[in-house]
């Protein structure tokens, strides 16, 4: 990492808004879009991987990924904006009205370049399916925090059906964490546990499926 | 040595000597349910139903502990929340108390004689106390100030309170804890032994030390020197080696610990000063033969039993509806094997 990738995780991690803006800026004002990609993307990767060690807190991850969601927002676009018809990831929280994973996916997701459709929380598995599958999201991802929640995952699953184009179904949340199985056992296509798992997962299945 | 009581087993443990055998603590309430018969709403209606399920489920597996806790949800609603209700979990707290535009001033804490849900746990807490008397401890369950406004404000709105906020956070304590203390209290007064302190946020997984040091650890020591009886704090399967210390400072006789702690440095940690209560997987326990049962809890015992201070449990508090019954058969089976003291040696997996 270089200094300044250093700098912006410590400034995250401490919540020092004005320093995280700075160093944006600073990287904006070189004119190179991909120097506040170089900066926001690894970060949060960082942080995310940190928390999964069991060294960062989650409240550390929220936050970092808030505050990178205002900056981008405030200081305009730093992606190209994607096509029109570029694919769209779905993501929700299933029965819970918890929002706090959800939140981190759609900023994770956001910093990576990816459009994105927020489903809410505390939605009915066929609820969720059946948006899902209107609104032909190649991507649906979905949080839970409770394990009764996440067991019903199962009937999510099987709402969105069999069809080839039907959306790729990704877990996460607190009871796949704690029990590696639960994710095969509701039929999940893949199971992450941080933002950064959320976008790599994205990049794999959207290659995946462009190549069938 | 001759064979304790229920209570003695968990009062030697919980003074850091060895008793008979490790002590059993299976929360099997919402399996009140099944057992007899019922719906889980149509259940929790009634004190008398959780009271009778909780003493044959008691009897069934031998268990040293009685829970007079219906659910999390129940202090919720008793603040004006609406629980919503499933067919085979525990009931779940809807939408925040609080829209997110609402001001903390507008939160009205329960009255605890006009609140019906928290009427009928202390109307079960004391049926099972005329039940028992002295022989079974009962646990009550109270959510800390500090964890609670999870369901108050919502998880992001009360990370943004906690870290953007602290005069905002100061005034919610100054509501929280009082409330918090009258619960625990109407728990030990109406026959608990002791006081489950329900502390999520206190896992250094959910809020950095530094950051509960300043906060939920300060809002412990406030609301324990309000509650008249002991009390032991559960992280509901978060982490806790990092926090061990500020908790045993807290003045708490145990430390609930999660799956991803290694209790065998727990162990070295707490040595003396906090009773362990876990760490068995109760979600992994849904696919659990008996004979992984058996190997969990020679294991967790084989970690954490030497010298008392151990209390087996699941990491969460609560065993999910789904475990099949002969997997909690064969887990109280397993402690009367592999939990008499003194313990056999027993090899210690990876």
């Amino acid at each position: 990492m270089d200094s300044a990738q250093v700098q912006f995780e410590r400034a995250l991690l401490s919540m020092d808004r004005i320093h995280c803006r700075s160093l944006l800026e600073e990287a904006l004002a070189q004119g190179d879009l991909g120097g506040v990609e170089a900066l926001v993307g690894p970060a949060l990767n960082r942080i995310g991987d940190r928390w999964e060690a069991g060294e960062l807190a989650l409240t550390q991850v929220y936050m970092a990924g808030r505050i990178c969601e205002d900056l981008l927002s405030e200081l305009g676009p730093v992606h190209p904006a994607p096509a029109a018809g570029s694919p769209v990831i779905g993501v929700g929280t299933l029965l819970d009205q918890h929002q706090l994973g959800k939140r981190i996916v759609l900023a994770s997701l956001k910093a990576g370049g990816f459009r994105v459709l927020d489903y809410g929380q505390g939605l009915e598995p066929r609820e969720l399916a059946q948006a899902a599958l209107r609104d032909q999201v190649p991507i649906l991802m979905v949080s839970v925090l409770m394990a009764a929640s996440a067991r019903r995952v199962r009937e999510l699953r099987d709402a969105l059906g069999e069809g080839p184009d039907r959306p790729r179904l990704v877990v996460g949340g607190a009871p796949f964490r704690l029990d590696p199985a639960l994710a095969g056992a509701v039929k999940a296509d893949a199971v992450g546990h941080t933002g950064l798992d959320a976008v790599h997962i994205a990049q794999r299945i959207l290659e995946e499926t462009c190549a069938l | 040595m001759r064979p304790l009581s229920h209570a003695e087993r968990v009062f030697t443990a919980l003074s850091h000597r060895e008793p008979d055998r490790v002590p059993l603590a299976l929360n099997l309430v919402l399996r009140g349910a099944r057992e007899l018969g019922m719906g889980i709403r149509e259940y929790f209606q009634r004190p008398e139903n959780i009271v009778e399920a909780q003493l044959r489920l008691q009897a069934r597996h031998d268990s040293d502990v009685l829970f007079g806790f219906f659910h999390a949800a129940l202090e919720y609603e008793a603040w004006g929340g609406e629980v919503v209700f499933a067919e085979d979990g525990p009931p779940n707290s809807g939408l925040p108390l609080l829209p997110r535009s609402a001001p903390l001033s507008s939160l009205r804490p329960p009255h605890i004689p006009a609140s019906q849900g928290l009427r009928k746990v202390l109307e079960a807490t004391a049926a099972m106390k005329a039940r028992v008397g002295e022989t079974l401890p009962i646990l009550g369950v109270a959510l800390s100030p500090f964890s609670f406004p999870v369901m108050q404000l919502g998880f992001d709105r009360y990370l943004e309170l906690l870290l953007e906020d602290r005069e905002g956070f100061r005034r919610l304590m100054d509501m929280n804890i009082p409330a918090c203390q009258a619960w625990a209290n109407a728990q030990l007064a109406a026959g608990a032994s002791a006081i489950v302190y329900f502390d999520p946020l206190a896992s250094p997984d959910l809020v950095p030390r530094e950051l509960y040091r300043a906060t939920g650890y300060e809002t412990a020591l406030r609301t324990f020197a309000g509650i008249q009886g002991p009390t032991v704090t559960l992280l509901a399967s978060g982490r806790s080696l990092a926090v061990l210390d500020d908790l045993a400072a807290t003045g708490t006789l145990g430390v609930g610990v999660g799956v991803h702690d290694d209790l065998g440095r727990v162990k070295a940690a707490c040595q003396g000063r906090l009773t362990i209560i876990g760490n068995l997987n109760g979600l992994a326990m849904v696919g659990w033969t008996p004979q992984e049962a058996e190997r969990q809890v020679r294991d967790a015992i084989a970690r954490a039993g030497a010298g008392g201070g151990f209390i087996l449990c699941d990491a969460h508090g609560e065993i999910p509806w789904d475990v099949p019954d002969d997997t909690l058969l064969a887990v109280a089976e397993a402690v009367r094997t592999w939990g008499r003291y003194p313990l056999a040696e027993s090899p210690v997996h990876a």
